[in-house]
């Protein structure tokens, strides 16, 4: 594609740009075809802002005179301020943006473009392949086999092209298996649990439908993983209600009758509409200064946000009891298992295993559980709080991990070997990007693009030692334990990190950060 | 120990509140000064102690086939749930523990007993830790503007000021008295801070007897020469701490505000903060969310907004950055009043100070500072945190706001404070035990006539002989934040519930490792090897 036929205008001069914490800068502003360039010679130093046009959520325009003013609301909820003089160049300007920010075909998205000079196309891309992880884990191999049934995504277009599940159950039944789960995500492991054995599984809803069809295998494999245990939980990320009326549109659960040995816990996570909605408000909250401390804590508590980070903890919390404490195997779902399925199992692994809580652990949980796992991040993602668009798909699922991960942080400080500043930094990535991680929607998606050959990997840079350094936390004290939130409402709070950004307060607290980090690195430096 | 009906009840259950599935049986005994409960089941047999004075309210609920619960509310938000198998024995406990916690003369309280054996010298001493005066001089006063004035030396011009006072030099003994005799109570304008740097003063007072009409040449004479003793300013404010509706309700009882009119040179200003009957109500539905057994979080967030609470904390805090925005900024002194000039006043005044100066900011800082705009001035602590048997309507949690105020701040400045949020859960804890005789009493004729420095303890000197306890590990005094003044954002967002204090006792709800205390234990390792290698170099000279 050519951009430069959405580019009229490339170049104005005497542009005033309006940002956070920066006085106001007069300069050139230049449109490129995947950037917004500002530039300002003040005597010998020139200052530069990039900003990536796919970090825009939302343009707003407004004529003044013979200028006009271009508001830019970021997906990183930054919101910057540009004055044009010029209503034509003004007008050109404010289209190309509208245009190249929401581009739709994946290879023209920026990842592909960009080059750095640090980093090779040639280096490993994604952090560990599942055979690594599999072998790995010896002490799961009696029970458990790698399965290659979807080495061309035949059977489910979401998974990756090798899973793990019971050995008992061969490839054959895996595929009837599939054709009873919507979207073919038939039951796979995702945890092992070293302590007792036991394990977390996900899917998504078996297609009982509204004749309550069974299906033999479907039984065969759930039985084969609590083989010799004798019972199991299914946690469903919907209510009972949500479930049974899932059965009408060919979805549905798992009945008692059919799966005598598992007992159904019913858990109603919000996702998809309701969850975008829920962060727009709360976005909007957080940007309103004016009002006062009654109607903040009214716009709090409306926007729900809080409420959701409030389940999806409980939720996790629950799964990993059930693990932990009362040493069974639990299957999660909820309909396409794609978000709050992901979400309660990452959380439940945060929660129970020490391997996922340093940073390359982290990341490695990510890349298994959500990117391998199928989690739809280019539809989630294409839009953040404050676009005007229709609503199609979005959803900050992953946000709403990131805040859940961050209060875990919050309430054990020296269990996690990464910081807050690697959730930011994931909470900006993941809506724009100079790295391919986050493109499509799934493993096949990406591959069939060209990810994997012709962009760089995000996880691989972080885990670089100058990026380590930035984002590991100072205070990292590995423990072996559990940790189990609070999640009292007392014990939750507002994500002032990232929602309140771009305000003096967020400041304060980033030099507070600063302070202690410079601390212990000076402490260790003189033991 | 005559209320003692019943020194030791076996068997009773405590119940954990978080997870009211969890309960520990155990003995429970009474003694002189407190509820003891010793867990006879575990291997380390847990004690929990409950001071008689901190003991706000006792509860016996109905009758179950389980026994007898009595509910027991503290001042510092514990909060017990114990179940006594008889219900007889329920009822003893219950009405020994009313009495207990109520004592009805002040020779009562625990600080008279706690330690009274102790050496009489060092106790006298330790008294002498801090001293106002040294606090004035460091603020620069007297100076050739300021004096210390003995008007007050026998508390006959007003009972419930200190002795010392600082007025403006050229304020007489007659403009003295004459304003004294036209303000609540004799509390007339005097200084609480001075900003050495631009001379702008921040002065306190009650409100003025004015009435609809009445005037006072002496009270006009008084403010002007506060007015004249700041040379950088032809004008000063007076900020009348009062919603306007409550102000001038006042002046059909013949008190009320300033006019304009009559003072020359003088701005007004009304800055509504609520009267402390609001405050006690507002704080008790806070607790109801707070203390609630698993609410949802729209539950919480409604109850904490309906509550009031952090929209008068804001209230506070706006009132002293104003204050302190005039004296830093604007080189302008303030008079600062509400009615008597004890609560909302002393809030106001100290907020303002905290902001202003970095000193208020450290440990010893802040000892002075509630010494001097809450102690000395005579704020009216037995009365506002119910220390005898008294009119629950005078109860308030006055001075728990301003140190919430300075909680909030430190929440926003984590380098800016020397103390930690311990330090001001302790003060708070300790102004309600009576522990310590530094607030017993509503005034320092009270305490000077219960011969308090003789007979008690000073809670001042034991936070200091354990300021590591209490230290901020992030303060670092040549830090940006905290140099000079704060300002802090005043946006609702910044105000966050404070946990650490009014879910104290939730253990559970409380993140489970401690950033301070790994960072404390970092930096006293450092210290170790350090001095190891200095006594290694002194041993083995290189």
């Amino acid at each position: 594609m050519e951009f430069s036929e959405h580019i009229k205008t490339a170049n104005v001069e005497d542009v005033v740009l309006r940002r956070p914490f920066h006085p106001p800068m007069q300069g050139t502003l230049c449109v490129t075809g995947h950037h917004l360039l500002f530039s300002n010679r003040d005597g010998d130093s020139s200052r530069l802002v990039l900003l990536l046009l796919r970090n825009i959520d939302a343009i707003e325009k407004r004529p003044s005179g013979s200028s006009g003013t271009i508001t830019l609301k970021c997906k990183d909820l930054c919101v910057l301020q540009l004055d044009i003089p010029g209503m034509e160049e003004c007008l050109n300007i404010a289209r190309s943006i509208e245009y190249l920010s929401s581009l739709d075909i994946v290879s023209d998205m920026y990842p592909f473009f960009y080059r750095p000079l640090k980093l090779s196309l040639q280096d490993q891309w994604g952090l560990s392949s599942a055979e690594q992880n599999y072998a790995q884990m010896e002490e799961l191999q009696d029970r458990w086999r790698l399965s290659h049934v979807n080495k061309d995504y035949s059977v489910c277009p979401s998974y990756p092209p090798a899973v793990i599940v019971p050995h008992s159950i061969d490839d054959e039944t895996l595929v009837k298996v599939a054709k009873f789960r919507q979207g073919g995500r038939f039951p796979v492991l995702c945890y092992y649990h070293r302590k007792n054995g036991m394990v977390i599984m996900r899917s998504s809803q078996p297609l009982t439908g509204a004749n309550r069809k069974r299906c033999r295998e479907d039984e065969l494999l759930l039985q084969a993983v609590i083989d010799g245990s004798g019972l199991g939980y299914i946690i469903d990320t919907r209510s009972n209600q949500q479930a049974q009326q899932a059965r009408m549109t060919g979805g549905g659960f798992e009945s008692k009758s059919s799966y005598s040995c598992w007992k159904r816990l019913h858990r109603q996570l919000e996702r998809g509409k309701v969850l975008q909605e829920s962060l727009i408000k709360l976005v909007e909250a957080c940007g309103d200064h004016s009002h006062s401390v009654d109607r903040w804590l009214s716009k709090l508590e409306n926007s729900k946000w809080l409420s959701h980070v409030h389940t999806a903890l409980a939720t996790a919390g629950l799964l990993a009891e059930c693990v932990e404490r009362d040493g069974h195997s639990v299957l999660v779902h909820g309909s396409e298992g794609t978000d709050t399925t992901l979400l309660v199992s990452s959380l439940a692994q945060l929660i129970l295993d020490p391997k996922t809580r340093t940073l390359a652990g982290f990341l490695g949980l990510l890349e298994r559980e959500w990117l391998l796992a199928g989690h739809p991040f280019q539809q989630r993602c294409a839009h953040s709080a404050y676009s005007h668009a229709r609503l199609r798909l979005e959803a900050p699922v992953f946000v709403l991990l990131l805040d859940c991960v961050w209060q875990l942080a919050r309430q054990f400080p020296l269990a996690m070997g990464f910081s807050e500043p690697l959730l930011l930094r994931l909470a900006m990535e993941v809506y724009a990007s100079d790295y391919g991680t986050f493109l499509c929607n799934s493993d096949q998606e990406r591959c069939a693009a060209g990810v994997k050959e012709r962009t760089h990997c995000l996880f691989q840079f972080l885990l670089k030692p100058s990026e380590r350094e930035r984002y590991s936390n100072p205070l990292y004290e590995p423990t072996e334990l559990a940790i189990w939130p609070s999640v009292q409402p007392q014990s939750l709070q507002l994500w002032r990190g990232l929602f309140l950004r771009w305000t003096q307060h967020a400041v304060h607290l980033e030099k507070a950060q600063e302070e202690l980090r410079n601390l212990v690195i000076e402490c260790r430096g003189a033991s | 120990m005559e209320h003692i009906r019943l020194p030791k009840v076996e068997k009773v259950r405590l119940i954990d509140k978080i997870s009211s599935r969890r309960a520990s049986v155990g003995t429970l005994y009474l003694t002189a000064t407190h509820t003891i409960f010793v867990e006879n089941e575990t291997e380390i047999r847990t004690e929990t102690w409950v001071l008689h004075s901190l003991v706000c309210s006792v509860e016996k609920q109905a009758t179950t086939t389980t026994g007898s619960p009595l509910l027991v509310h503290c001042k510092n938000y514990q909060a017990l749930r114990f179940i006594i198998p008889q219900e007889r024995d329920c009822h003893d406990v219950h009405v020994s523990l009313l009495r207990l916690s109520r004592p009805a003369r002040y020779e009562e309280l625990y600080c008279f007993s706690f330690h009274a054996n102790s050496d009489k010298e060092v106790r006298g001493q330790a008294w002498d830790f801090l001293s106002l005066k040294a606090e004035y001089s460091r603020m620069g006063v007297p100076n050739h503007l300021w004096n210390l004035s003995p008007v007050n030396r026998d508390y006959k011009v007003s009972d419930t000021y200190p002795a010392e006072l600082y007025v403006p030099k050229s304020a007489t003994h007659p403009v003295i008295v004459g304003s004294s005799k036209f303000r609540s109570r004799g509390r007339f304008p005097t200084l609480s801070y001075y900003c050495k740097e631009n001379h702008a003063a921040i002065c306190r007072s009650s409100q003025p007897l004015s009435g609809f009409s009445a005037r006072c040449l002496e009270d006009e004479q008084m403010l002007e020469a506060i007015v004249r003793s700041n040379p950088r300013s032809d004008f000063m404010y007076v900020v009348d701490t009062r919603p306007k509706l409550n102000a001038m309700a006042n002046r059909a009882a013949g008190k009320g505000y300033e006019n304009e009119d009559n003072y020359s040179n003088i701005k007004f200003q009304f800055i509504g903060i609520e009267n402390i009957h609001v405050m006690r109500n507002s704080l008790q539905k806070m607790l109801e969310v707070s203390e609630a057994w698993s609410p949802s979080m729209s539950e919480f967030l409604e109850g904490l907004e309906s509550s009031g609470w952090l929209k008068h904390i804001k209230a506070v805090l706006d009132a002293g950055i104003f204050i302190a925005k005039a004296v830093a900024e604007d080189s302008v002194s303030v008079l600062v009043h509400c009615s008597d000039g004890w609560d909302r006043t002393a809030q106001v005044c100290s907020v303002a100070s905290v902001l202003l100066d970095p000193y208020y900011r450290t440990l010893k800082g802040l000892m002075v500072l509630i010494e001097r705009d809450w102690v000395s001035f005579g704020h009216k602590f037995s009365h506002r945190y119910n220390h005898l048997d008294g009119d629950p309507k005078e109860v308030s949690p006055v001075i728990d706001q301003f140190l919430e105020c300075v909680w909030q701040l430190s929440e926003q400045f984590p380098c800016a404070f020397e103390y930690n949020e311990r330090f001001l859960i302790t003060i708070q804890n300790h102004i309600y035990s009576c522990q310590y005789g530094n607030f017993i009493g509503n005034n320092q004729k009270e305490r000077t006539e219960l011969r308090h420095q003789e007979k008690t303890h000073s809670l001042w000197t034991y936070l200091w002989e354990n300021r590591t306890d209490h230290i901020n590990p992030l303060y670092r005094p040549d830090h940006s934040q905290t140099q000079g003044v704060l300002r802090p954002v005043t946006a609702p967002y910044c105000f966050k519930f404070w946990r650490a204090l009014y879910n104290r006792f939730d253990r559970g709800m409380h993140p489970r490792q401690s950033v301070i205390d790994y960072l404390m234990a970092v930096r006293e390792e450092t210290q170790q090897l350090e001095e190891q290698l200095v006594s290694h170099e002194e041993c083995y000279p290189p």
